[in-house]
């Protein structure tokens, strides 16, 4: 499971979502595994400003991955235009970020709500929300 | 259908999540034309949308548009396995009814033929009611919304080839009919054998099958009409647009503004 997809989770347990406790989740145990993609500038363009950035620091300190500057990164720095053929390079903060966000995947491991506690496994990199029945 | 058992959440275990555990490869390799209403809905979104698709199964609608960011949640973990090959997009293990989500996080949502399997009317509310609260809700002057656009089989299809109709009995079991060994997708137009239904005519049966085929009961809730508006109205949303397509009701819906 990439890592982006932590910034739209948070405890299947209804009344751990109005606690800012149960975001992010919180990786332990994990084993993190590489799957290249291909870089889509426009993609990670339009994801930047929807990212919690508090809780991607978060998390990639728990991770034990390079720290993140303290405030998100413009967007007007993921690339650099060339002014003889218009291409556009991505800058190496782009590259960390698609590394970070697109490629960084949780193989194995458990994620935890910082409200009630539950753990959920990830599996073969599929994160499992399913509740106990007195849970639910 | 057995009208002996409780319905509800061990009831759905039974006759719906186990179902599909079971059947996943096998309805997966029949699962990957998307239907036209909502591929023109993943379409239209402004690149960039963020949204969830919930109840994806196999993820065939996550391949519809790349230009997004789509969170697929389905209760079959095997499925959910096919469903996170596609990039970009993730998919994680959820129930409907407890989804793992932050409320109002997306743009967008959709809830493709997922909610006709919750077997009581108070859960099919409650499940249209968890769609919506992932909405972004609208706020001040802003009517701009999250939407989500909503399938479920219609009880009124007379000219299928399960003949169900007004006047019906809304609460069916539904055949699935897994031939052993078989691993091959159908050609496009041959309509499945398969998925016929329990009591149906003669000349609908399922053909006979071999010895080893094993067939799977799935519990369907369907829809009259207006029965979908007005479930979301229930649970708290705005109907924009509805509609039949090819044996289904569908609606597009917003959280309503709180008052």
């Amino acid at each position: 499971m990439k890592l982006l997809t932590l910034n739209f989770l948070t405890c299947a347990i209804k009344t751990c979502k109005s606690s800012p406790l149960s975001f992010p989740l919180h990786p332990r145990e994990v084993e993190l595994e590489i799957l290249e993609t291909d870089y889509n500038a426009v993609f990670l363009r339009n994801i930047l400003p929807r990212l919690e950035w508090e809780a991607l620091r978060v998390l990639a300190g728990e991770l034990g991955l390079p720290s993140l500057p303290e405030s998100s990164p413009d967007v007007s720095s993921l690339s650099t235009s060339s002014e003889e053929d218009d291409s556009e390079t991505p800058t190496q903060v782009a590259q960390d970020l698609h590394r970070l966000l697109l490629e960084t995947c949780i193989k194995e491991g458990k994620l935890v709500c910082g409200c009630c506690g539950h753990e959920y496994a990830v599996k073969e990199g599929v994160a499992n929300f399913l509740l106990p029945g007195h849970l639910v | 259908m057995t009208d002996s058992e409780p319905r509800g959440e061990g009831y759905e275990a039974q006759h719906v999540h186990s179902v599909y555990e079971e059947i996943a490869s096998h309805f997966s390799s029949t699962r990957y034309k998307p239907w036209p209403i909502v591929e023109r809905f993943l379409k239209e979104l402004p690149d960039g949308s963020i949204g969830a698709d919930v109840g994806c199964g196999n993820g065939k609608y996550l391949a519809v548009n790349k230009k997004v960011f789509i969170v697929g949640s389905d209760r079959s973990t095997n499925l959910i396995k096919i469903a996170k090959e596609h990039q970009p997009h993730a998919a994680v293990v959820a129930d409907n009814l407890s989804l793992p989500h932050p409320f109002g996080c997306f743009d967008f949502a959709i809830s493709i033929a997922v909610i006709h399997h919750l077997s009581t009317p108070e859960r099919r509310v409650e499940a249209v009611q968890a769609v919506l609260n992932l909405l972004r809700p609208p706020s001040g002057g802003n009517k701009n919304s999250g939407r989500v656009l909503i399938y479920v089989w219609a009880l009124e299809q007379k000219d299928s080839r399960r003949g169900w109709d007004e006047g019906h009995e809304q609460d069916v079991m539904v055949p699935w009919v897994l031939k052993s060994g078989e691993r091959t997708k159908k050609e496009k137009g041959q309509k499945t054998q398969r998925d016929g239904v329990v009591n149906s005519p003669p000349e609908e049966t399922v053909a006979p099958a071999p010895k080893e085929d094993k067939t799977f009961l799935r519990y369907y809730h369907l829809y009259r009409k207006e029965e979908l508006e007005h479930d979301i109205d229930e649970a708290g949303g705005t109907v924009l647009e509805s509609g039949y397509e090819k044996d289904n009701w569908w609606a597009i819906a917003s959280p309503r503004q709180q008052t």
